[in-house]
């Protein structure tokens, strides 16, 4: 289905690329990012991942003016590696461009290339992604940036025991728990991108202008080598995948399953890491499984009452949408801020075995979805807070997951995954329902039937 | 560029072009800064974009149609991220952007913005929009677009106000978008120049954050002052082409509004008074400059009557916040110089040191006024970083930062305590009621029982002892004796 305004997008379900590019070089040890373009851009990026996660957010901008705009931003762009390097001693500098840099026809490697081998910015690694805002969202920013990254860095393909594990869009609590996870698999693995701790940490005596965490860049220079690839996404289209880039160049044998949230999606992840591992599941595992089960049971009446609406990014909502099925929670709305051809294509074939009709929209704005919500009369809001708004017009509630939540605190270390993190999605989910309930059932009990009584008297 | 050199620039940072943009306040007051320049690449400056400055002054406007033509990413990150109040109209708070893509890009977005102003009105035939803004961000003046051409085509096809608004973000600062919506402001008023003048004003500079133009308008209401039109908090397209008959204007927000008014001077003959809501002292005096402003004398005693009774409740609460504040350290990081100012004076009347004055966009002017306002040994920054921030915090030993969205993580992660004074508040922090809010919400923050734990830790124990166990022991030791006697 098309968007209500053609020609406009009314309140964005969407970001842009760099977003992406810069949540994906936090997950890289002692790395420091570089917008390329005008200081906004920057900025703003900084100001809205601040608020999502509380955290000091440091991304430098070359802080193109008039004149860069004109004649080049070279100088800028050198001006601005000099500075971050004096600034921030980082290992790693990661550049992006925004939109302007990409228009005006900046290309970032060459400037790189010419002056990598020279004192001080010999001292960096320096990696590029092309990521102009028009081109795509945070989500193809994310992984366009996560695939440029290994491609840039991943270069000694000698084979090693390890497992790669290539995460999307996670909180920080999802990435350790996945660690979790892995260590009790006793897994020798690189997981990239890590920002479990670099976009959480903790309260320190000292304060870290970067902080500690995230993928070594030498574990990353091994990828090539790795026994096998999971790429947890199976919405990333090839030619962004990093997986698939893994698998093609240097023949990583590749597993594309969904995010674990759901008890089947957490299942495949299990399972796998269990064969690849060749190491039995653990006793923990099964437990959670187990109480996963049998909180099912005790909430899927209420689930049955739920009708939702999801938006997002597509990884999120299949793996949301796969959560509502198994639970009996009917999929009205199903909504992507972009384009994505794999989410309808992997997706629709699950609803409609369980018997839904639920509406896709794809490019979709709040405008259509808030109207969208409305015509399939859902009752439940599962995303981004940006769906604050159709919750405070239409007063449907509202359960925040995903990127960004603005009104909030603690989006950092909610637990999504597996298990446990599917466990206390749905508790929420339910007693949202039930709360729902419980607050208009009498009054909807008296409308519907006390004035047909007093009438017959 | 607005710079004296009266000294050579002391080596405060690692990155030579920021230390002229950094002095130390000293007695003699030597030392003039560089400020309203461009920022240095790579420094991670707090800095918006000519753009961001654009919204800030034209967003408030209820009832219009804000379209960004542009990228997504601009109108996404500026999507109702401020706490600007309206007593009507809710379009505003909406998100309209031509959302360009690459093909875009390449052969031009002018159709896009056309096609989106058809659709606009299209879509809203039973409450038709009166007033359009179109925001050009950085990339349309790359790729050709000429908005102007479109927003006049528009207009005459449809009969409605549709204004560009020139603030591509590369062109300049946030200041720079100040002037940009100035200029927008006054084409839409053009339409207006020769109304009948009243008795009344226009107050300049205010956004309505968290209810603020209200607060300040009863007060009016109370002493007789008649307001005509706002800028622009709570505005509206009516109000707004009505400003031009207004016989003063009153100018809070100096960085963003003084173009403005002396703007409507020129073309209006409106004259126009510098005031500030901020703080008990600025709030007083400025209801009485207007008061005499407008001249007449029962006006100006009911003002007085008013002051003296609100003030007195005012101070009387205030009492209870000094003796809790101290002494204690402020560092200040806003936007504006007009914002530095008053919260100096505001930190200063609560008897706090300051140690730390800096802004993103602040004026030479202004920093001329900190200079004098601020105790000696204050640091003074124009465009700083989180580098220095960090710096100077742990230099100066600062208790609190007041500043924006981007610099409260930093504060809380160097364990101090921050006062949110930017545009997403949700409290009044303007006129009487908001000195006492601000007095609360700094006293809440630094006297909050977090700091003690902060205190405790060192680098070995990560703040883990046993000593609370210890408390513990001896109390079951001694019921352990009790019993035993017993
Ligand atoms: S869409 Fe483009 S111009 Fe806008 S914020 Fe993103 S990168 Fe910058
Ligand atoms: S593209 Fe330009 S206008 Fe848009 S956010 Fe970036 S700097 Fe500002």
């Amino acid at each position: 289905m098309e968007k209500n305004y053609v020609n406009l997008d009314v309140n964005p379900c969407k970001m842009c690329m760099p977003m992406g590019m810069a949540t994906v070089l936090k997950g890289i040890k002692n790395c420091m990012t570089i917008l390329h373009g005008s200081q906004g851009c920057s900025t703003y990026i900084r100001r809205h991942m601040a608020t999502h996660y509380n955290e000091p957010i440091d991304i430098a901008s070359s802080s193109l003016t008039e004149e860069g705009t004109v004649y080049g931003g070279e100088n800028n762009l050198k001006t601005a590696l000099l500075n971050v390097i004096k600034l921030y001693s980082p290992e790693v500098i990661g550049i992006g461009t925004t939109c302007l840099a990409e228009t005006i026809g900046e290309d970032i490697d060459r400037i790189i290339k010419e002056v990598k081998d020279i004192e001080p910015y010999n001292k960096v690694r320096m990696i590029t992604a092309s990521t102009a805002g028009y081109k795509g969202t945070q989500f193809e920013g994310y992984h366009v940036a996560m695939r440029s990254i290994i491609q840039q860095l991943a270069d000694n393909p000698v084979k090693n025991k390890k497992l790669n594990i290539l995460v999307p869009h996670l909180t920080p609590a999802d990435i350790r728990y996945i660690k979790e996870v892995l260590n009790d698999f006793n897994a020798d693995y690189t997981l990239f991108p890590d920002f479990s701790e670099t976009l959480d940490s903790g309260y320190s005596k000292e304060y870290k202008r970067i902080p500690e965490g995230g993928t070594d860049a030498k574990d990353i220079a091994n990828m090539g080598g790795a026994k096998a690839s999971i790429q947890l996404g199976v919405t990333v289209p090839h030619e962004l995948s990093a997986g698939h880039y893994l698998l093609e160049r240097f023949r990583v044998p590749l597993f594309q399953i969904p995010v674990p949230i759901g008890v089947k999606n957490t299942d495949r992840f299990i399972k796998l890491l269990s064969q690849l591992t060749g190491n039995p599941i653990p006793v923990k595992y099964k437990k959670a499984r187990a109480r996963a089960l049998d909180a099912m049971i005790d909430s899927h009446k209420y689930n049955a009452q739920g009708k939702a609406t999801l938006f997002g990014e597509p990884e999120l909502v299949y793996s949301l949408a796969s959560l509502c099925i198994e639970n009996g929670i009917k999929p009205e709305v199903l909504a992507i801020g972009g384009k994505n051809v794999l989410f309808k294509k992997l997706l629709a074939p699950l609803v409609v075995k369980e018997g839904y009709n639920p509406l896709f929209l794809s490019e979709a704005d709040f405008e259509t979805i808030q109207q969208q919500t409305i015509i399939r009369n859902s009752n439940i809001l599962i995303g981004s807070s940006d769906g604050k708004w159709i919750e405070e017009r239409e007063g449907i509630p509202l359960i925040r997951v995903g990127f960004p939540v603005h009104d909030r605190i603690g989006a950092q270390r909610r637990l999504n995954v597996c298990y446990e993190g599917t466990l206390r999605l749905l508790d929420e989910i339910t007693n949202c329902l039930i709360e729902h309930k419980h607050d208009g059932y009498r009054k909807e009990m008296y409308e519907s039937f006390y004035k047909k009584q007093v009438c017959s008297q | 560029m607005s710079s004296i050199y009266k000294k050579e620039p002391t080596d405060y940072t690692i990155i030579q072009e920021r230390n002229k943009s950094i002095a130390k306040n000293t007695a003699n007051n030597i030392v003039s800064i560089t400020c309203d320049s461009d920022s240095v690449a790579g420094t991670v400056s707090q800095r918006a974009c000519v753009y961001c400055g654009a919204r800030v002054v034209l967003n408030p406007i209820t009832d219009a149609y804000h379209i960004v033509h542009g990228p997504i990413g601009c109108a996404s990150y500026t999507w109702d991220i401020r706490g600007s109040l309206s007593s009507h109209s809710e379009i505003y708070r909406n998100s309209f952007s031509t959302d360009i893509q690459e093909k875009d890009v390449i052969f031009g977005g002018e159709k896009k913005l056309e096609a989106a102003i058809a659709e606009i009105i299209e879509k809203n035939r039973v409450n038709p929009p009166k007033l359009i803004f179109v925001y050009a961000t950085c990339i349309i003046g790359v790729i050709g677009d000429d908005i102007e051409a479109v927003c006049k085509r528009a207009e005459e096809q449809y009969g409605i106000r549709v204004i560009p608004v020139k603030s591509p973000g590369f062109a300049g600062n946030k200041k720079d978008g100040y002037k940009a919506a100035c200029n927008s402001l006054m084409t839409l008023m053009k339409q207006s120049k020769n109304l009948q003048k009243v008795k009344g004003i226009n107050f300049l500079g205010d956004f309505n954050l968290a209810g603020e133009m209200w607060l300040i308008n009863n007060y009016f209401r109370e002493i007789g002052i008649q307001v005509v039109s706002t800028f622009t908090g709570d505005a509206c397209y009516d109000n707004l082409i009505k400003a031009p008959s207004a016989s003063l204007n009153i100018v809070q927000c100096a960085g963003s509004m003084t173009y403005l008014a002396k703007q409507m001077q020129k073309q209006f003959e409106i004259p126009f008074i510098k005031i500030s809501f901020f703080g008990v002292e600025d709030t007083s005096e400025s209801l009485l400059k207007i008061a005499r402003h407008i001249g007449d004398e029962a006006l100006i005693k009911r003002a007085e009557k008013f002051i003296l009774g609100i003030k007195e409740k005012t101070e009387k609460e205030l009492l209870y916040y000094r003796k809790r504040l101290h002494n204690r350290r402020a560092a200040i990081y806003v936007g504006g110089g007009f914002k530095a100012i008053s919260l100096i004076k505001q930190f200063n009347d609560l008897g706090m040191k300051i140690v730390i004055v800096g802004t993103q966009t602040g004026k030479a002017e202004d920093y001329e006024e900190i200079y004098k306002l601020a105790d000696e040994g204050t640091m003074i920054l124009d465009d700083s970083n989180p580098y220095e921030l960090e710096k100077f915090i742990k230099e100066t030993g600062a208790d609190i930062l007041v500043g924006g969205v981007k610099e409260r993580p930093l504060a809380y992660k160097l364990g101090l305590a921050f006062c949110d004074h930017n545009h997403e508040r949700k409290h009044p922090l303007a006129g009487y009621e908001g000195a006492i809010n601000f007095a609360k919400e700094i006293d809440e923050s630094i006297n909050s029982p977090i700091w003690s734990f902060i205190k405790e830790i060192d680098s070995e124990t990560e703040g883990i002892e046993d000593d609370v166990r210890d408390i513990f022991q001896e109390v079951y030791n001694e019921k352990i004796v009790k019993l035993m006697k017993v």
